[in-house]
Order: C-alpha cells, then structure tokens, then sequence
C-alpha cells in the first residue's frame, strides 16, 4: 500500500479541490461544521483515494472495507470526498446539502445514501456500532477479509458509550479494527482540555488493551504508512490519534473553535467580514495559503 | 375463534404460573436452533433475564457485554447491519431506558431489525423496587417510528412472540414480567403479531389490556358474567395498533376499559385513546400505574395495594360501569 510522490501530489491538489467544494457547499447550506471537515480533508482524500478496499460503482460489495463515521457532522467532507472518488453524487448535488428533500442531509442518513455504513450524528455511538460490525465478521470468519474502520471527533471520548466500547473491544482484540480520532483539540464550547480533558489518551486507550499509534493528519505519505503500520498490528485493535488542525487550508478558521459548528458567511467576523468569507477562503485555498500568487 | 386455552384455565389454581421472561428465555434458545444469523446479547444480567438458555446452547452465538447497556445497543445495530439478527436481552428500565437515544439513533431511524427482550417489566417485578419496576417502557418504544412493540399475555405467548419477532423488520419490543404469572394459554394457541385477539365475547363494555392484566380480565368477566356482558380483548401488540378488531368491538359495546402493568401516561392505553378520540370516541377507564413512583414489597402486596390484582381490577371496573 506504500506510495509514490507522484501520488502524493496528486492526493495533495485532491485534498485542496475537496476543502473548495466543501467551502462553497457549506456557504450555499447555509448552516453546518467547517472545522471538521477541512481538518478531516487528508485522511479522507488518503482513504477514498489508496487506502480503501472499495468500489465507489458497488458501494454496498461485501468485502468493502467499512468506514464508520462516529461524528456526523463532519459528513459533509465525506460527501465531497465520494463525489471525487465516483460515488453516485454529482457535483450539482453537492449544493443541495442540508436542503428539504435532498440525499445529503445534515447528519448521515443510511436510508438516503446507503454507502454511508451508518446512519451517525449523536456523538459516542461508532464505535460501539464498529464493534457490532466486528463481531459479525468474526461470527462469518472474515476477519481477515476487511477493515473496519472507525472515525471519532476528540469531543465524543467525552461520552461514556464511547468508554463503553474501547473497553469491549479491547476485551475482544479484534484484528483489522482500527479507530481514528480527529484529535483538533477542539469542540463546541472550547478546548478539549478547558472543556472536559482528554489527556493523556495514549494512556488511556492503551490501558484498555489498544495499540496506539499517532500521525501529522495533514501528510498523505504520513497517513498511509501509519495505517499500513496499524493493519498489521495482530489481535489488538489498534488507534490512530490523528493530529489535525480544525479549519486546516483556511488561514482565519484554523484552530478557532468558533468556526467549528458554522459555514462560511455565518463565522466570526473580526478577521474576515461574512460576505467575503467565502470569497477569502477560497483564494486561500486556490493559492495555497498566498504560496502561489494567481488561483485557478 | 377457538384460541384453544389451558383446561380450566379460569381456576387459577388448576393451572400453572410460569414467568414469561422464562417464556422468552426458552422461545430465543429454540430459535437458535434454527436460526444461524440469530445472536443473543447479554449485560450481566444473563440468568435473571434468561439469556442464559441461549447462552448454554449456543455460547459462540452469545455476546457479553457487561454493565454497559449503551454500548449493547450500539454492538446490536452494528449487528443487524451486517445482517444478523441480534436479541438485546436485560431488565426493562435498562434496556428500554438507559439508551433510549442510541436506539432512537442506531435502531430505530436507520429501522435495524434488533429484537429487544426485557424481564422486569412492571410491578410484577417486586422487591428490587422503583428503579426496577418499568412502568415507562411501552410508552417509551412505542412513540419510535418503525418500532412494533409486543406485551405477551403470559409465559406461552412469550415464547411464540420471540420467536414471531424474527421474521419482522426493523425494531421489535418483547415486553416480559420477571413474577410467576398464570399460563393460560398453550403453545398451541393462535398467535399473530399485530392482531389483536377477542378472548371472550361480549356487548356491554370492551376490556382490554396486555400482559396478565388479560388473565384477570378473563376471570373477571366469567365472575360478573350475570351483571355485565364483557368482551375480552388480548391487544398483546401496542404497535401496530390492530384497529379493526378493536374498532368492531368498540362499535358493539360503546366503552372501554384498558388495565396494564405499565404507566397509564403513554402505555396501551393511551395508544388506544389517541386512536378512538379521533375515529370514534367513546368513554374510557384507563388503569394501571397512576403516573407515580411505588415501592418495594412482594408482588402480591404491591398488586393489593396498587389494585393491580384482580381484585383491585375488578373494583376500578365496577366503579367506572356503576358511574355510567
């Protein structure tokens, strides 16, 4: 699964088309998270595009890796992600996200888009889901035959059913279970740290039994070679702290936390008024952050 | 309809008082046999809520997950996702109340087909209490879009409502009482799934009621058989709601009286109160559980005391007929 550089870049430009969709998708929604989905931006480009066993043209093929999305509200990147990645949502339906009768929703609807896995958004309730998933492969002895991942935002190790599950999956040292966490320091109401505090996770997952690993969320080469390094971890399952910046690729909303539950046009405004937000994050991202002069 | 009862099953003494969470217990370890996708889970609770007949059968099958009911909900939706059939097993206020939000969540939205089997439902439950006493688990299922919510009679009805509870789709509630209560029918006795059986005719008042409320309604209605004519209904499935029985009845006997184990904010009752005001009203006597907290004691002072006995029954339903 190791990768070329020239991938890399390629991954790369993905990574920075899907933060422009996702900022012009949520300016249109007029409501939702930035944060999120533009730290979750590399891994989810690293997934859809190299690391994922899957078939975007067969979303529900038996042997498909399993991609839980314990946070929901960051779904909207996985949305854009799909899209690149040739899943049934075209660009048009992209902009219809978060509108009445549309397939994209606000939080993850199994029933509108069954490649979602789960239907998510109440935080703390994937990784028990996973569990589920694990143990039904296990009763089918395939477990072997796929990952399962699970994705977690920082702020939902704060619920107690997420408690509930490191430890049961400790108890049953899946192999092939990997947990990611969104580690952005953030959540609603402020830092991680101030709010409830996490640390020292390292400590405590591996107390329960779990292999931990951790990576710079925002280094596709990084990526891969820690989840490749994390699948062949036998019998334990395995965490991936993944360290991410909230808001990554657009100077004004990185690691602010008032920016992680609203869209561009409905931010803070002491840097940027909000009828230009969208307008200023996306030259950000065109020009790579003011590092090339002229955007697309 | 010959529903093919116990002999002399009006004399409580003749026949046997069997729990139905032990009806339920022995219904999933039969179904295991024949059903490989069909897993069990467990929280601690495996003996007392009868896991354990599974569990000894088929121990690959069952899953432990301790003192943890939210994430017995979570393991059992990742389950049906995968296309199993898991059986979520433990105490009523636990099971139904501790996550009621993952289940709204991870069951009954994305409509999971996970079959929840309780014990401890209602006072039936005794000595432990209040805390243990579920008296809101109907209400608290039955107001979840997708779900079908089944209150077995006694022990024999448990059994076949397990095992009716597989071929359905989407969530399923089996509500079970941990007591010993009358077995009146047998496992021959019809039973369906969403309709509601008419145990006794009658043309003065419809009685209805789930749980072994029905029993004493059965006996209640032969002992005042010479001042009132009472139709009996069985409404063992809350949701859906069989309205065309209970509309038929309606229309002969003009009133009603709903008796259950179970708040009376929200239960079967109120079920069939939202139905009849709006099609066609008539008076109703809802009893149960007045909306309060009880108490310890043994299930038989707690029946007394709460007129939850057959006796007790009896005296709410005179009271409502004498009032018309």
């Amino acid at each position: 699964m190791s990768i070329h550089s020239e991938k890399i870049k390629v991954l790369e430009k993905k990574a920075n088309e899907i933060r422009i969709d996702l900022m012009k998708m949520l300016e249109e929604a007029g409501s939702g998270h930035s944060g999120g989905p533009l730290g979750m931006a590399d891994i989810f480009t690293a997934f859809y595009f190299h690391i994922l066993n899957h078939r975007p043209r067969e979303p529900r093929w038996e042997k498909r890796d399993r991609l839980i999305l314990s946070n929901g509200h960051i779904v909207p990147v996985r949305y854009v992600t799909m899209h690149h990645a040739g899943y049934d949502i075209t660009k048009e339906e992209l902009m219809t996200l978060r509108k009445i009768g549309s397939r994209l929703e606000g939080h993850p609807n199994i029933h509108r888009i069954p490649a979602l896995e789960t239907t998510s958004g109440p935080l703390g309730e994937g990784l028990s889901q996973a569990c589920g998933m694990a143990m039904a492969r296990r009763f089918r002895n395939q477990e072997h035959e796929y990952t399962i991942y699970c994705f977690m935002s920082d702020g939902e190790q704060q619920e107690g059913m997420t408690l509930e599950a490191v430890m049961f999956a400790g108890k049953q040292k899946f192999d092939n279970f990997i947990g990611l966490i969104d580690r952005n320091n953030i959540q609603i109401d402020g830092f991680t740290e101030d709010i409830m505090p996490l640390e020292p996770l390292r400590e405590k997952y591996e107390a329960f039994g779990w292999h931990v690993m951790e990576m710079n969320a925002h280094n596709i080469a990084e990526i891969v070679s820690t989840v490749e390094e994390a699948k062949a971890v036998h019998q334990k399952p395995v965490l991936i702290i993944a360290h991410t910046i909230p808001g990554k690729g657009v100077d004004f909303m990185e690691d602010d936390y008032r920016w992680h539950g609203v869209p561009p046009g409905a931010g803070p405004e002491d840097e940027v008024k909000r009828k230009d937000q969208l307008k200023e994050a996306l030259r950000e991202l065109r020009t790579l952050g003011g590092k090339i002069e002229h955007g697309e | 309809m010959d529903y093919k009862f116990q002999k002399n099953y009006l004399d409580e003494k003749s026949i046997e008082w069997k729990a139905m969470r032990n009806g339920a217990g022995i219904g999933m370890a039969e179904l295991g046999a024949e059903k490989e996708n069909m897993v069990v889970l467990g929280a601690d609770t495996t003996e007392s809520s009868r896991a354990h007949y599974f569990a000894e059968k088929f121990p690959e099958r069952f899953i432990q997950v301790g003192v943890a009911e939210q994430n017995l909900i979570g393991i059992s939706a990742g389950l049906a996702y995968e296309g199993m059939v898991p059986y979520a097993v433990t105490y009523a206020p636990f099971l139904i109340g501790r996550a009621w939000e993952p289940i709204r969540t991870t069951i009954a939205y994305p409509n999971n087909h996970v079959i929840f089997v309780s014990s401890h439902a209602g006072l039936a439950t005794g000595p432990d209490g209040p805390t243990h006493q579920m008296t809101e688990d109907v209400t608290l299922t039955r107001t979840l879009p997708n779900f079908t919510v089944i209150c077995p009679a006694d022990y024999e009805q448990a059994r076949l409502a397990v095992k009716a509870a597989y071929d359905l789709k989407g969530p399923v509630y089996v509500r079970n009482a941990r007591e010993n209560t009358p077995v009146f029918t047998t496992e021959k006795t019809p039973f369906e799934v969403g309709k509601a059986q008419v145990l006794r005719e009658g043309k003065d008042i419809t009685a209805m009621g789930h749980g072994y409320m029905v029993y004493w309604l059965l006996q209640i209605a032969e002992e005042l058989k010479k001042e009132v004519s009472i139709e009996v209904i069985n409404l063992h499935t809350i949701k859906p709601l069989d309205e065309i029985t209970i509309l038929k009845s309606i229309k002969k006997t003009g009133r009603v009286f709903f008796a259950e184990d179970h708040n009376i904010v929200g239960g079967g009752g109120s079920a069939v109160c939202e139905f009849l005001s709006q099609n066609y009203p008539v008076p109703i006597k809802l009893h149960g559980v007045m909306d309060e907290f009880t108490e310890s004691g043994s299930v038989k002072d707690l029946w007394k005391k709460y007129k939850l006995d057959k006796e007790g029954v009896k005296e709410i339903l005179w009271k409502f007929l004498s009032n018309m």
